[in-house]
């Protein structure tokens, strides 16, 4: 089968591949650019393990088609820190023990860190809401809403 | 038809680990040139955090920083023997296993240290911080990095151990059945408090006030993580998770995470852990097994709640809206009869 080629920023690299037409954004990302920070949990659209950014906006990556991807910004949690320096979201559920195997770690940050940039100050509902789509089988939730509370609390005090 | 409140307890005894083929591990422990210290085991870390356990038992045990240990579970085709993670035994078992081995280990390692310090090993300690000296005589000692080259390169000695757990198999009494399943045992209780709407029959948990005894803690914040998490899976098996009801036939049932139902992070109950630590005498450092025992005691308390509240006992797990309004629906015609 002919090949399609897709080229977009990744973590603000420029990326060039040739995919077969189909392949999803997980695939390409995890199988040909070699990222493997977005997991592929059930692959239909209902664990949210495979959460990216394109374009600033959250988006499933085992739904979306790469070729649909043409010239977009594509950001994961693999581009999240600076150097050796983890995001704040990164450290948060770090310290506050937010991940038991982590499987769903980067989809749950992704969602979080899209919630801290549209609102930095989230109401515990706002980070509920958030991560709803997002499915943890370890840790019961409440250390992930903590973490993200604690990174919008610390955001919030480094600006000031 | 109202909203009506009930409150719940139950406790629970949970083994640690089992009785089949004696449930053994073993453990090897040998040091790298530079003085790290690798753990290999063909047990599994299932992200409850054996890994970073197992560290702390053999650098506690060698007497080494916990940063210069590796475990290695990499492969269970070649690494000693372990009959897997489950029945709540990991750090139990392969716990034991590794205090032996780190024993054996350090005894070795001592022994060179004295070689080369030319003492008797029975004089030395090690500081914790990578260093081994003379008991009162702390200008005499001599790091584990120097340790391991002149173990390597001098002495040609491994400073490596061997450790394994077992227990004596325990057969069934013929007359009565009784045997020996575990060794110790880790107890919870629970108190929930429910909401049910008897109408619709749903339940949502309003609280859940949860008091583990698991030996000791060895490493609380991942304790308290493996109990807060449990607590939330326990609700989860009492009320949530089934792939029925399916209608009108099999066919239609769950098959994937839109269906299958588990509390997501709206539904969660107000929760208090509380930890008991009554170290078990045969577990390293006195840990027992907290991993299965601490999403249990949630059920029956949620059943009791329930029955509290609006005076039905199901006993189908899980208690979901349907069952709930069919037994409602029994006490009524019962109640009318």
């Amino acid at each position: 089968m002919a090949k399609i080629p897709v080229q977009f920023t990744l973590n603000g690299s420029e990326r060039a591949e040739f995919v077969e037409s189909g392949t999803t954004l997980l695939a390409a990302l995890r199988d040909k650019m070699g990222d493997t920070s977005p997991k592929g949990g059930c692959h239909q659209g209902t664990c949210g393990a495979c959460t990216v950014m394109v374009d600033g906006e959250l988006r499933l990556s085992c739904l979306t088609m790469a070729e649909t991807c043409n010239g977009a910004h594509i950001r994961t949690t693999a581009g999240l820190a600076n150097g050796e320096v983890l995001h704040p979201l990164q450290r948060a559920f770090e310290n506050g023990f937010a991940a038991q195997c982590g499987f769903c770690t980067p989809g749950m940050i992704m969602a979080a860190a899209a919630l801290l940039e549209r609102n930095p100050n989230p109401s515990r509902d706002d980070v509920v809401e958030a991560i709803s789509g997002n499915i943890c089988r370890c840790t019961g939730y409440e250390p992930i809403i903590q973490a993200v509370l604690s990174a919008a609390r610390a955001n919030s005090t480094s600006a000031a | 038809m109202a909203l009506r409140r009930g409150r719940g307890v139950a406790a629970v005894n949970y083994p640690t680990g089992m009785n089949l083929g004696g449930d053994p591990t073993q453990a090897l422990v040998h040091s790298t040139p530079t003085g790290s210290f690798m753990v290999t085991l063909s047990s599994v870390d299932l992200g409850q955090g054996l890994r970073t356990v197992i560290a702390q038992i053999c650098a506690e045990t060698m007497g080494v920083p916990t940063e210069s240990v590796t475990i290695d579970t990499a492969d269970t085709d070649t690494g000693p023997h372990c009959m897997g993670t489950f029945a709540s035994r990991g750090t139990h078992r392969v716990g034991n296993a590794v205090v032996q081995a780190a024993r054996e280990a350090r005894q070795v390692m001592l022994e060179v240290a004295a070689e080369e310090l030319e003492v008797d090993p029975a004089d030395l300690e090690t500081d914790g911080q990578g260093n081994i000296r003379v008991k009162g005589a702390s200008n005499l000692n001599i790091s584990i990095f120097d340790t391991a080259l002149a173990a390597h390169f001098k002495q040609g000695r491994s400073i490596s151990g061997r450790g394994m757990f077992l227990v004596p198999r325990s057969y069934p009494e013929t007359e009565t059945g009784a045997m020996k399943p575990s060794t110790c045992y880790a107890h919870a209780c629970t108190v929930a408090e429910v909401e049910v709407d008897d109408e619709t029959g749903e339940v949502s948990v309003l609280s859940v006030k949860n008091v583990f005894e698991i030996g000791r803690a060895l490493n609380p914040k991942m304790v308290e993580q493996q109990l807060i998490g449990g607590s939330w899976m326990g609700i989860s098996h009492a009320l949530y998770e089934t792939t029925e009801p399916y209608y009108p036939n099999r066919t239609q049932g769950p098959r994937d995470y839109n269906a299958y139902l588990m509390p997501g992070p709206g539904d969660l109950a107000e929760t208090e852990i509380a930890v008991l630590e009554r170290p078990s005498g045969d577990g390293p450092f006195g840990a027992k097994g907290p991993g299965e025992m601490c999403a249990n005691p949630q059920i029956p308390a949620v059943a009791n709640a329930i029955f509290d509240a609006v005076g039905v006992r199901v006993d189908t797990l899980p208690i979901t809206p349907e069952r709930v309004l069919r037994a409602l629906k029994e006490m009524e015609a019962a109640g009318a009869g």
